[in-house]
C-alpha cells in the first residue's frame, strides 16, 4: 500500500503510534518519541515523492533495546543504562534507516538480553498478548509482544541462546536468527560476543526475508562480520519442497517435551511432508550438552563484556562512596539486577585461575563437537526441524525462583546458537491453555534463504501466523 | 656486588608503536592532545562498540620479529586480560597471552662495565606480543577527585619479554639501550622515554654464585629512564642480598621504584596478585600472518645495527667501540658513512663524529638530523687535514665556523682567513729564531735541564704563527736549533 501510495508513511506511523499508546499495558516499549518517528516518516514520504522506491521505504519497525540508537535511549533493560543516549546508531539500525524504515521506538527485553521470560527487565514484565498470565518469552519479549499485538509490523531482536526463537514460539509469530557473522554486531550491547546475533521478529517469513535484504551484510567495524556479497533473501520464497530432506533429530523429541507441543510439531512436520518434503532421522548426539556448555561460555563472555559498566564514564554511578574501588563496586552492585550478577559470578568463576581448563576450555571443546554434529546432520538433510521449546509459554513466577529450570527453556534453541547456524521459529498451532506453539527450522551456515523459503511455503499452506490474539 | 652473590635479571619492555591510528580504533595515535580529545567511542568503551585490529601495528611487530631473528607466529590470538581500574575503559585489556605474534629471537649489546673491559652480550628473547595501552589517571589536578584521560587508551604496544639472561645492572642497561636503539632504528617507536614511548619493568632475583636455581624474583615497575633502571636494579640487588644475609627471605612481589628516594616499595605481594581471567577475545578473530607478508616485511628492513657494526669494522677498519657508537642510531650511522665517503681517512671521520660532532650536538641539545655541519662539509674539512693544508687545531676552528654558519665552503674559508698551514722550512726557521731571541729565560731553563721549557717554546712558536705552522716542523727545527 506504501508502494502505490494509498497510504503515506506518516499515516502508517500514526496508526502504529496510536496502537502503542493504546496497549501501553503490555509494557512492550521502553522509549517512544512520536515526534522523532514522524520526522522519519515524513522523510520517507519525501523520498518516495522524489521517485524513490523500495519495499521498506516508509515501513515502520521497532528496535530491541539491545541496539544503540541516537534518538531513543538505549538501556539494555538495565538500571545501569537508564536514560543512556548513544552518540551513534547500531549498524543494523543505520542500515534499516537508510532503507527508509521508520523507527517506532525501543523495545523492552531481559536485562542485557539475559533471560527466557522477560522477567529480568529492570523496567518491568512484558505481557504476552495471548494471555496476560503467560510470559512472552525472552530475552526479546518486548519485540515479540509488540509484533504479536501488531504494535509494530516487524521488530529487530537478538538471539544469544534462543532469545528470538523462544519468544516467537511463545507469542505465535515468526522469528529468525541468521548465521552468526551475517548481521553486524556493531552497536549491539554485548552479552556473549561469540553467540550474539541480530535477527527479526515479524508476522511472516516473507516479511523477514524482505527486511533481511537491507539489514544483513558485511560491516568493517565488526571483525567477526562475514565478507560475502549481498544476497536476495527472497530468492527462495517459491522453493519447491519436493525432494527437500527435512532432518528430524531424535534429541529434540525427548527430555520432557510436553505432549501438546509434540502434537503440534508432529502435525506441522506431517504437513511439510505432504507439501513434498521427505522426513529423515538425523542425530545431534551432543545437542543435550548444549545447556551446560552455553551456561559456561555465555556467562564467561558476559562477565568480561559487562566490566565496562563501572560508573566511571557513563551509566549508573553510586551517589556515595569512599574511594575509586568503592565507587566501582557500589555502582555495579546498584546498577545490575540479579540475573546479570548471577552470570557475572558464574563467568568469573569459570574463567578463574585453576578452573579455566575444566570449565571454559572444556566447554569450548564440546561446543566444537556440537557444531560438528550439525555438519554431519546436514550431509543427510537440507533443513533440520523440531520444537522450539518443550512447553508453551509458562506463567509469570513459575520458573523465576529456579534459574536452572529457566535455563532449560533454551534446551532446543541453544545448539544452533553454539554452532552459529541460522534458526527460525514459525507458529504451528496452539497447545495447553490456547497458547501458541512454534516449529523450529535450522539450516546450515549462510542458508537463510532456503530456511525462509521452507517457512514461507508452510505459511502459504497454513494460517497460524495470521492468528491475532483476542483484543488486539 | 659481593662476590658470592649473582644477580639474575629479565626485562619487559613496553614499546609504543608509531602507527597513525590506535591498535583497535581509528582514533589518531599521538601524544600531547587535550585530555580525551583523541579517544573515540571505541577507546571510551561505549556500549555496542567493537575492536578492529590495525594491521600497521602487526606490521611493526613483524618488523621487530624479523630484526631479532624470531619466529613470527602464523596464527596468534588476542586475549582479554580482565581487571578493574578507572583508566581501563573496558574493564579488560586486549593483549596476547598463550599465542604471541613474535616468539624467541635475541638482541646483542655492548656492555661497558665500570670498572672492566667492554664485552658483547647476547640476550635471548622469550616473546613479543601486541596489546593496547591503558589511559591515565590524573590525581594531582583535582581536589578529592580523579581525572581520567583516555587519549593513551588503545595506543598500540609491543611488549618485549627477555629471558632472565642478564647478570648485572650494566648488562640490563646495555640490553635496554640496544633494544631502545633497535626499535627506533626500525622506525616502529619514537623512543621518547619522557612521554612513555619506551618503558621497562625489571624482574630481579639473586642467588649464590654458581647456583643453578633461581632465587625468588621481584618485579620492579615504573622504570622510565636508563638511569632509573640502573639505580632501581642496583638498589633491589643490594636490598635482596642484605635481606638474605640478615636471615630473611625474599618474597615474590611487585615493587614500585621511586626515583626521588632511590627506593623501591612494595605494590602488591604474590598473595594478592590479580587473577586476570585471560580468555580469547571473542570480538577478534585469530591473527593470521602469511609467509608472504613476513617476507615482504623482511625485504623492506633497513640494514640492522649488528650487521652494520660488523661492516663498519671491516669496510672502514674501525674499532668495535667506535662502530658501536656510530650505530647507536640510524641517522648517526648515515651521517658517518656520508662523511666517510668523501674523506681520506674513515677512522679520522669516526673520531670526529664520535668526538667533536657529538660533543657539539650534546652541548646544543640537537639531534644528528639537525647538525649544522653537513657530512660533505665535514669530509671536506678532514680532507684538508689529511693533505696537510691545515692542522688539527685549525680544523677545530674551521669546524666552529661551519657550525656557526660563518663559513660555508671549507676551502674558501681557509683561503679567506689565511689558515693554510705553514710548511715552508725557511718561514718556520725565521719564526723559531724570533721566538728564541725573545725568550732568553726559557732557553736558559731548557739548557739547565728543564725539558718542560721546550714545550713552552713550541707553544710560543705556534702562537707566533697564529696556529698555522706545521707543529711537527716547528718541533724539529726548534730541537735542531737548541741542540746546536
Amino acid at each position: 500500500m506504501l508502494e502505490d501510495r494509498q497510504v503515506s508513511a506518516v499515516e502508517l506511523a500514526n496508526v502504529f503510534l496510536a496502537r502503542i499508546e493504546r496497549y501501553r499495558g503490555l509494557n512492550a516499549f521502553l522509549d517512544v518519541r512520536p515526534e522523532l518517528t514522524l520526522q522519519q516518516a515524513r522523510a520517507a514520504d519525501a523520498r518516495r515523492a522524489r521517485g524513490e522506491r523500495g519495499a521498506l521505504l516508509g515501513m515502520p519497525i521497532a528496535h530491541k533495546d539491545i541496539f544503540v540508537t541516537r534518538g531513543w535511549a538505549s538501556t539494555a533493560g538495565s538500571r545501569m543504562l537508564e536514560g543512556y543516549l548513544s552518540p551513534f546508531d547500531a549498524t543494523v539500525v543505520e542500515r534499516l534507516a537508510q532503507a527508509g524504515m521508520v523507527c517506532l521506538g525501543k523495545l523492552n527485553c531481559d536485562e542485557f538480553a539475559m533471560g527466557s521470560s522477560n522477567e529480568n527487565s529492570a523496567f518491568g514484565n512484558v505481557l504476552n498478548p495471548w494471555d496476560a498470565a503467560a510470559v512472552p518469552g525472552g530475552s526479546s519479549g518486548g519485540s515479540a509482544a509488540a509484533v504479536a499485538a501488531r504494535l509494530a509490523p516487524v521488530a529487530t531482536a537478538t538471539d544469544t541462546g534462543g532469545s528470538i526463537r523462544e519468544p516467537a514460539a511463545f507469542t505465535g509469530i515468526t522469528g529468525i536468527k541468521p548465521t552468526y557473522g551475517r548481521p553486524s554486531r556493531w552497536g549491539m550491547i554485548a552479552f556473549a560476543s561469540s553467540l550474539d546475533t541480530a535477527g527479526l521478529l515479524a508476522a511472516s517469513a516473507q516479511d523477514c526475508a524482505l527486511v533481511f535484504n537491507s539489514m544483513l551484510g558485511f560491516d568493517a567495524r565488526d571483525s567477526t562480520s562475514v565478507q560475502l556479497p549481498e544476497e536476495d533473501y527472497t530468492r527462495a520464497l517459491d522453493i519447491d519442497l519436493r525432494g527437500l530432506r527435512i532432518g528430524v533429530p531424535a534429541q529434540f523429541f525427548t527430555q520432557g517435551l510436553q505432549p501438546d507441543v509434540e502434537a503440534a510439531v508432529r502435525a506441522a512436520l506431517e504437513q511439510i511432508r505432504q507439501l513434498g518434503a521427505s522426513l529423515v532421522e538425523v542425530e545431534l548426539p551432543n545437542a543435550p550438552l548444549g545447556i551446560p556448555v552455553y551456561y559456561v561460555v555465555a556467562p564467561a563472555e558476559a562477565s568480561s563484556n559487562l566490566s565496562r559498566f563501572d560508573g566511571v564514564r557513563y551509566g549508573h554511578r553510586a551517589r556515595t562512596f569512599d574511594d575509586l574501588t568503592d565507587m566501582i563496586k557500589k555502582s555495579r552492585a546498584e546498577g545490575f539486577g540479579p540475573e546479570p550478577k548471577r552470570r557475572i559470578l558464574v563467568g568469573t568463576y569459570v574463567l578463574s585461575h585453576g578452573y579455566y581448563d575444566a570449565y571454559y576450555l572444556k566447554a569450548s571443546k564440546v561446543r566444537r563437537l556440537i557444531a560438528e554434529d550439525f555438519q554431519r546432520a546436514f550431509q543427510a538433510c537440507d533443513v533440520i526441524a523440531g520444537p522450539v521449546t518443550s512447553s508453551v509459554a509458562f506463567n509469570f513466577g513459575e520458573k523465576a525462583a529456579d534459574p536452572v529450570s529457566m535455563y532449560l527453556a533454551d534446551l532446543f534453541t541453544v545448539p544452533a546458537s553454539l554452532a552459529g547456524v541460522p534458526g527460525l521459529s514459525v507458529p504451528c498451532g496452539f497447545g495447553d491453555r490456547g497458547r501458541p506453539v512454534g516449529l523450529q527450522l535450522i539450516a546450515n551456515h549462510f542458508d537463510e534463504a532456503r530456511l525462509l523459503g521452507v517457512a514461507h511455503r508452510y505459511q502459504l499452506a497454513t494460517d497460524w501466523h495470521r492468528r491475532i490474539p483476542a483484543g488486539y | 656486588m659481593k662476590a658470592q652473590w649473582e644477580a639474575v635479571i629479565g626485562l619487559e619492555a613496553h614499546v609504543q608503536l608509531l602507527t597513525q591510528s590506535k591498535i583497535f580504533s581509528p582514533a589518531p595515535n599521538a601524544f600531547g592532545a587535550e585530555p580525551n580529545a583523541q579517544a573515540s567511542v571505541i577507546d571510551l568503551a561505549l556500549p555496542g562498540v567493537l575492536p578492529v585490529l590495525n594491521r600497521a601495528a602487526v606490521e611493526c611487530a613483524i618488523r621487530f620479529g624479523c630484526a631479532v631473528d624470531a619466529r613470527i607466529a602464523e596464527r596468534s590470538v588476542f586475549a582479554r586480560k580482565n581487571y578493574f581500574y578507572p583508566d581501563l575503559p573496558k574493564g579488560y585489556q586486549i593483549s596476547q597471552y598463550e599465542l604471541p605474534v613474535v616468539q624467541g629471537g635475541s638482541v646483542s649489546c655492548l656492555v661497558s662495565p665500570r670498572p672492566g673491559e667492554p664485552y658483547t652480550k647476547t640476550v635471548q628473547l622469550t616473546r613479543a606480543h601486541l596489546e593496547e595501552d591503558a589511559g591515565k589517571s590524573l590525581h594531582e589536578a583535582f581536589r578529592d577527585q580523579s581525572g581520567i584521560d583516555l587519549n593513551r587508551a588503545g595506543t598500540p604496544l609491543l611488549e618485549i619479554v627477555s629471558e632472565p639472561d642478564m647478570r648485572s645492572s650494566a648488562e640490563a642497561v646495555a640490553y635496554a639501550r640496544a633494544l631502545h636503539a633497535l626499535v627506533v632504528w626500525l622506525d616502529i617507536c619514537d623512543g621518547n622515554m619522557q612521554e612513555g614511548s619506551f618503558r621497562c619493568d625489571a624482574n630481579v632475583s639473586v642467588r649464590p654464585s654458581g647456583d643453578a636455581r633461581f632465587g625468588t624474583r621481584v618485579e620492579i615497575k615504573n622504570l622510565n629512564s636508563f638511569r632509573f633502571l640502573q639505580q632501581a636494579i642496583e638498589h633491589e640487588i643490594a636490598r635482596q642480598i642484605e635481606l638474605i644475609e640478615d636471615g630473611g627471605q625474599v618474597v615474590q612481589e611487585t615493587r614500585l621504584y621511586d626515583p626521588n628516594l632511590d627506593q623501591t616499595r612494595s605494590m602488591r605481594s604474590k598473595e594478592d596478585a590479580m587473577d586476570y581471567r585471560y580468555f580469547p577475545d571473542p570480538d577478534l578473530l585469530p591473527l593470521q600472518v602469511s609467509t608472504d607478508w613476513i617476507e615482504r616485511v623482511r625485504a623492506s628492513l633497513p640494514e640492522l645495527p649488528g650487521a652494520m657494526r660488523t661492516r663498519l669494522t671491516s669496510q672502514y677498519g674501525l674499532g668495535s667501540y667506535d662502530a658501536a657508537l656510530l650505530t647507536s642510531s640510524r641517522p648517526l650511522a648515515h651521517y658517518f658513512e656520508a662523511a666517510a665517503r668523501g674523506a681520506p681517512d674513515p677512522k679520522a671521520v669516526a673520531n670526529w663524529v664520535n668526538g667533536e660532532v657529538s660533543a657539539a650536538l650534546n652541548a646544543a641539545g640537537l639531534s644528528i638530523e639537525r647538525c649544522p655541519v653537513s657530512p660533505a662539509q665535514l669530509a671536506a674539512l678532514l680532507s684538508r687535514v689529511g693533505d696537510g693544508t691545515i692542522n688539527q687545531k685549525i680544523a677545530k676552528d674551521v669546524f666552529a665556523a661551519l657550525w656557526e654558519a660563518k663559513a660555508e665552503s671549507v676551502d674558501a674559508y681557509i683561503d679567506a682567513q689565511g689558515l693554510r698551514q705553514i710548511s715552508d722550512a725557511a718561514a718556520i726557521e725565521a719564526i723559531v729564531d724570533q721566538v728564541l731571541a725573545a725568550n732568553g729565560a726559557m732557553v736558559a731553563e731548557f739548557k739547565s735541564g728543564k725539558e718542560k721549557a721546550f714545550n713552552a717554546l713550541v707553544g710560543q712558536a705556534m702562537k707566533a704563527s697564529r696556529g698555522k705552522a706545521n707543529p711537527a716542523q716547528v718541533t724539529a727545527i726548534l730541537r735542531r736549533r737548541l741542540d746546536a
